[in-house]
Parts: structure tokens; sequence; C-alpha cells
């Protein structure tokens, strides 16, 4: 099964560890994710002022690319990049004025029909893998990992958007369940964190992150597992500022759910936990989930 | 609070660019007060999320000066709970962009040290330009 993948930015930079652990678990469990072969920034976020047509350009510009592939599906792993492909799709499909405008404004580009469907890796997963199938293809079951999903915000919210329930989502809960792990729920798991706040407020976002990880740690969770690259430097950097805000902190490490999923598939190679702040090889050579176990 | 009323207030100027903008129905609010007590980064605004609404009803131009607009942080909370369908973040959007389409920066990237730059995922940098910058 192949589908046409959008990386975005940071994955190819800070989120290197999210895009290996991703390709490598994905081509396991027999997915190509083909990457698109011309692709720009997507905006990183969405624009909410409704005369702002201009800030769609980026967005549909990589929907163009992704049609050009003949294949009406385009497959992200960036929460951001997610929530502003989908949204820019959506606002073109309901308003065929603004189709029209931007398509006359990008000339040189075959006009966009608005025929793909954004999806994020999670919804492939379960809607196409099937969270039985990767039940089954587990070769080192996560057992006794006492893991805390975070979704933050951008894959639940706004609810047109939405890959799951945005009240109580269960799609990170169900896969680290299927992953063998033993999942502890908090209700923190889909408060914002700061995001891009964290540009020039560090101590507002250090302090969420501090709210946040203790939260789970409270209910013994050892480790929180996020599919977002700013949520994870936002939970996983921070901890730095955190520690000089509450240095009775103790540092617990962040995980990209296709991590986890490398470890429970066998596949120590493509990790990546080398470039964390919080190093979670310790934690996870101390659980004998990691290295020769 | 008072709060002088007037016609040329509620319906003048600084509303409907607001209505315009924002695209949101601002007096469909009847001040229940479920955004403010969603909104995880309420401990830091001067004026919570339905104060902000109950002013720009009333037309209250003040509201641009308010800290509350730069510390949203669009993270959507308050858009799924409210009984009225009003996103509040689109909102904050509209003010914030009337205030940088005067061509004033809220925040001066060259400013943010080098070894941050480094750091950041460009993902934050380029967020955080497009909220905060012209």
């Amino acid at each position: 099964m192949k589908f046409p993948y959008y990386p975005g930015c940071t994955l190819k930079a800070q989120a290197k560890n999210f895009e290996i652990s991703a390709l490598t678990t994905c081509a396991y469990l027999g997915i190509e994710l083909e990457e698109l072969d011309k692709w720009n920034c997507c905006g990183t976020v969405y624009s909410l002022a409704t005369d702002d047509l201009m800030k769609q350009v980026a967005p549909i510009r990589v929907l163009i690319r992704a049609m050009e592939k003949g294949q009406n599906e385009l497959v992200t792993l960036c929460a951001m990049c997610y929530n502003t492909l989908a949204r820019a799709n959506l606002l073109v499909r309901a308003d065929e004025e603004k189709m029209e405008k931007l398509n006359c404004f990008m000339d040189d580009e075959p006009d966009y029909d608005g025929s793909v469907r954004v999806l994020h890796l999670l919804q492939v997963l379960k809607d196409i893998i099937g969270f039985e199938i990767i039940m089954q293809k587990v070769v080192r079951p996560l057992k006794g990992l006492r893991v805390s999903p975070y979704y933050g915000c951008l894959l639940i919210r706004p609810k047109g958007v939405a890959i799951d329930d945005p009240r109580d989502p269960r799609i990170l809960e169900d896969l680290l369940s299927a992953l063998g792990a033993d999942v502890i729920g908090t209700p923190e798991r889909a408060t914002c964190c700061g995001s891009y706040l964290t540009i020039d407020r560090k101590e507002v976002v250090a302090d969420n992150a501090y709210r946040i990880i203790m939260t789970s740690v409270e209910r013994g969770a050892e480790l929180l597992v996020t599919s977002c690259p700013l949520c994870f430097f936002n939970l996983d950097s921070r901890q730095k500022e955190a520690k000089k805000l509450h240095p009775e902190m103790k540092q617990v490490p962040i995980v990209y759910f296709t991590q986890l999923m490398a470890l429970a598939f066998g596949l120590e190679d493509s990790l990546g936990f080398e470039s964390h702040y919080v190093d979670p090889r310790p934690f996870l050579k101390e659980k004998g989930l990691l290295g020769g176990s | 609070m008072v709060f002088p009323l007037s016609k040329e207030n509620i319906r003048g100027r600084f509303v409907n660019k607001v209505l315009e903008l924002s695209g949101q129905d601002i007096f469909a609010c009847y001040q229940c007060g479920k955004c403010s007590a969603l909104c995880p980064s309420l401990e830091r605004m001067d004026l919570l999320p339905n104060q902000l609404v109950r002013m720009v009803q009333f037309g209250r131009e003040e509201v641009l000066g308010s800290k509350t607009i730069w510390i949203c942080s669009s993270c959507f909370s308050c858009a799924v709970e409210c009984p009225k369908g009003i996103d509040i973040a689109s909102l904050a959007e509209a003010l914030r962009l009337m205030q940088l389409r005067l061509n004033v920066d809220h925040l001066d990237l060259n400013k943010i040290p080098t070894e941050d730059l480094e750091e950041l995922p460009p993902i934050a940098i380029v967020g955080g330009a497009r909220k905060f910058t012209a």
C-alpha cells in the first residue's frame, strides 16, 4: 500500500526521529509513505481571518502536488501541517469563489479540484491497517510500561478536522494498548502546551509543560507520548526551564507514538532517541524494553 | 465597570470590522462563561475570553490593547464547547490583525537569541512569526 506523504519542515529538522521511526514502522506494516517530489511550507498555522486568502496559497499548492500524484489521499505526520492542510481543504471545498480565486492566482499550476483527502498517520493506522493487525505485529509487547497519551490541540480541534472525538479522544489510547503498554489517562491530555508562544514566552510554556507532565506522573505515568513536533519540543526541551521554576521536578521522557511502535516491533535502529533532551534510553533499558533484552 | 452605550458604539466601524474579519457572530454570545472555564491560559490574561466578547459587543476598542489577544494560542478549546458556535480564537486573530496591519510588529524576531533560534523547531518560528508580526 502506497500513500503520498507530506513531511513539512520540522520533520526534516528537529523531528527527524519522528520521521525515521514513522517511515520504518510503516514499511514494517506494509505501507510505503512516498514523499511528494516537490513541496513547500504549509504555513504552519491556519489563517483564521476571513479576508486572508493569500495565506491559503501555500497549503493549497501542497494539495495540488498531492492531486498530481493521482491518488486522492495525502498523509501527514506533523499535527500542525495536518491541521493547516485539512482546514484549507475544507475552506475551498465549501467556498467555490475562494477556490476559483486561488486557482486563478496560481495560474502556472493545475487547478485544484478539492479531491484530496488529508489524513494523519494515526487515521491510516486505525482505519486502513487496524489496531488488531498492529497488535499481531508486535514482537516485544511494551508490558509494564506506564504511558500517558498527550494529544495537544490540532489533531482533535476544531471539530471539522478532528481525527477523533474532540471531547473524548481514544485513538492514541487504543494504539498504545495494542502495543501492550499500560495507558494512564489524564485530564491534561488535550490541554494546550502553549504552542508557538515558546519562541518568546518560555516561562509560560515551561509552566504548562510542568503541569501537563506532573498531572501524568501523579497518576503513575513513566513517560508521555505525543504526535506533534511542537508539543514534543515544548514538553521535552522546555523541561530545562520547567526545572528552574520547579526544582523538585523529576525529568520525564517524551516520545512520539511512532517510536513506541518501532520499539514494540523490534526496529531498534530507527528510534532516534539520541536527539531527545530527556534521554529515554536509560529508563527503557532499566525496564528491559531496549537493548538486547 | 461602567460602559456608556450608544448605537454608534454597538454597530460602529470597530465592531463591524471585527465581525467581518473574524467571521464570528459575536452578538450570539449570552455570557455563559464556558470559554473562560476551559481556557488553559486564563491566569495570564487581563480580560477573560467571555469578557473580551462582551467588550467587543459594546464596541470597546481598548480591547486592542489587551494582553489576552496575544496570550491566546489558538488551541480552540473554547470553540469546541461554545453553545453558540463562536470561535474566540478567530476573534483574537481578528483583533491581532487590526494591530499588525498598522505595520507594527508585536514581536521583534531580531531579538530572539541565536542559540534559541538554533534550538527552536521551524514550526515554532514560522507559527510565531505568522501570529506576531505584520
